[in-house]
């Protein structure tokens, strides 16, 4: 992402020079933004203290106005988060699926990007196909893949004995493969997107020069293409990263509750029930603690190991 | 939908210099792969249209191209069920208030951010740009906790908008095409004696119109597909969206319909279609660069 500001320094115009380098020279940018700042800390940087502050105390639901006593707990909600086998589950489970999700997002959608950008025809056509999955409701597509892979659905027929049993939403093996291919299907078009802005970059000499000097076609798109676009590689990569933490609708609705046996449960999905249903929100908070640390963390680490070599 | 158009804003495609120009066997190749995956990609689309039509289902592989048999009755069904025009009202209050407040919030925070030098403007950016980042999912227990236990917001429109009421993303997207505005035309503006609302108002705003166009189509999708904040936060059905109803439908009381799988499709196919016929009628704005180059650096 673009982060400097290019707006060029021009000499100073206000009328108060105290004030202005008090304020900045455009003292009425701070009430344009204000609005959003403010939104950006009650939505944002205000909930994000909180949740540190309950994940360190024993924080319960009581009715509003009560007045409670919710003693200072230390690393005790951190400890039971990390000591449950289910939330810990919940964290091998997205792991998997990011192990499946994030290569072939990066491998299918520069691969299809690549073929869209030297396609003439039917270009249009092409794109809607695959974007539309993006734009489309979680929940009203959920209800298309429980009737493909349900027990007696449409892809079992077509595998006819080669089904597997149990079949694919409730199989233990499987169920979290499904999601991954489910989100890697929705979210595919974004990454075409951004990976056809990215091709836009790549100088088309380089690629002439590869194909004078030999170059397949193949070879050229591993030395020219895959080195042009890694600046969008790393945004598709973290992004993966990011829909991976993210996860609920999928384990609620597609495999009805996480299931099998908690088989394809998410730290999200997990934070629901533990903050939402059994009503210990401060575990829940620790869980979420853990996840943004972790997703920073992940982010950091993909944006150093890509840009690096 | 013109290819010619979407090419314009896209990508200039250079025919003579492109190997593709030379349409070899692997150009075809290629072309067939992109025709395959649009087919496999779009074949959920159909089977849920389909199925939505289906007196009966029918789930093998001559059950997905049926030539009789076609009813509209599992509309009825799933309005029976759940009230579709009450929760596609509620869908379009929550996306609404989202687009309102993003659309006015967002294009002054944007054009302050791209073109104005005031004080804690950097730190104003760098925490947006952790929001993009660091998703609401994972802020869902403070954020009830606030909403609904302190605010006492649930069961309302303001509780459901209010986490989502200003797009962080388009905000970014507006910074981006303000950013792209010739610095000479804000100083021509300026020395001319424009205050800076007139300059936003009628000097930038009007050049960035198509930015606008996709900054609000890509907020629309996020409200009106949103399921996990408007589920947590609303219990009364009269208030809940389509996508939290049909989801209840779906985990609840699906068993005891006469035809589940069709009601289902039917509740689906309601909710998609909103959004997919707007994405098909905005699609040519709908590109990386129209997004603000986020990638270009």
């Amino acid at each position: 992402m673009t982060t400097s500001n290019t707006v060029e320094d021009s000499p100073p115009k206000a009328r108060r020079p105290r004030l202005a380098t008090l304020l900045g020279r455009q003292p009425l940018g701070i009430v344009f933004a204000a609005p959003y700042a403010v939104f950006l800390v009650a939505i944002f940087a205000y909930p994000l203290g909180l949740a540190v502050w309950i994940s360190f105390h024993d924080y319960f639901f009581a009715a509003p106005g009560a007045q409670v006593d919710r003693p200072f707990v230390g690393f005790d909600n951190y400890i039971s988060v990390l000591s449950d086998a289910a939330v810990r589950r919940s964290f091998v489970n997205v792991a998997k699926f990011l192990v499946i999700n994030v290569p072939l997002t990066v491998v299918l959608s520069l691969v299809l990007a690549t073929l869209l950008d030297n396609a003439v025809r039917a270009r249009g056509f092409l794109r809607v196909s695959y974007y539309i999955p993006y734009v489309t409701s979680s929940v009203a597509l959920v209800a298309v893949w429980l009737f493909l892979f349900g027990m007696a659905g449409l892809v079992n027929q077509l595998l006819g004995p080669l089904a597997p049993d149990p079949s694919w939403l409730v199989n233990g093996g499987l169920a979290m493969p499904v999601i991954a291919l489910f989100v890697t299907w929705k979210q595919l078009g974004f990454s075409i997107l951004l990976y056809l802005a990215a091709l836009q970059n790549v100088p088309k000499e380089l690629h002439e020069a590869a194909s004078v000097d030999g170059a397949s076609r193949f070879g050229s798109f591993m030395n020219v293409t895959v080195p042009g676009v890694r600046p969008a590689t790393v945004l598709v990569v973290i992004l993966a990263t990011i829909t991976g933490a993210n996860l609920f609708t999928e384990p609620y609705l597609l495999t009805n509750g996480g299931g099998p046996d908690g088989a394809s449960t998410s730290p999200v999905f997990v934070m629901y029930q533990k903050g939402i249903e059994q009503g210990t929100p401060d575990v829940a908070a620790a869980i979420g603690v853990i996840l943004v640390i972790a997703v920073l963390i992940i982010s950091f680490i993909n944006k150093r190991l890509l840009e690096s070599d | 939908m013109s290819t010619a158009d979407s090419q314009s804003t896209d990508v200039p495609v250079t025919e003579t210099d492109s190997p593709s120009a030379r349409k070899g066997i692997g150009h075809w190749l290629g072309l067939a792969a992109l025709f395959l995956g649009a087919l496999v990609f779009l074949f959920p689309f159909y089977y849920m249209v389909v199925g939505s039509l289906q007196a009966k289902p029918d789930t093998s592989l001559r059950g997905a191209f049926p030539t009789s048999g076609f009813t509209l009755d599992n509309y009825s069904q799933i309005n029976d069920r759940v009230d579709l025009a009450r929760s596609l009202v509620n869908s379009g209050i929550f996306t609404g208030g989202v687009i309102l407040g993003t659309v006015v919030f967002g294009i002054l925070a944007g054009y302050a951010l791209a073109r104005l030098h005031f004080r804690g403007r950097d730190a104003l950016f760098a925490m947006m740009l952790l929001v993009l980042i660091v998703p609401f999912q994972l802020l869902i227990i403070p954020i009830y906790v606030m909403i609904v236990r302190t605010y006492g917001l649930a069961d309302s429109y303001l509780g459901i908008i209010l986490p989502f009421a200003i797009n962080s993303t388009a905000v970014f997207v507006f910074r981006q095409f303000f950013l792209q505005l010739p610095e000479e035309l804000f100083d021509a503006a300026r020395l001319d004696g424009a205050s800076e609302v007139r300059i936003l108002w009628s000097v930038a705003l009007p050049l960035v119109k198509p930015a606008l166009l996709t900054a609000i189509l890509l907020t629309f999708i996020g409200p009106w597909n949103e399921f996990l904040w408007p589920f947590l936060v609303t219990k009364d059905t009269g208030l809940q969206p389509l996508a939290v109803t049909l989801a209840n439908y779906i985990s609840n009381v699906a068993g005891r319909a006469t035809n589940p799988q069709g009601a289902i499709l039917a509740g689906a196919v309601v909710l998609a279609a909103p959004a997919v016929a707007l994405f098909v009628a905005f699609q040519r704005h709908f590109t990386a660069s129209n997004l603000g180059s986020g990638v270009k650096g």
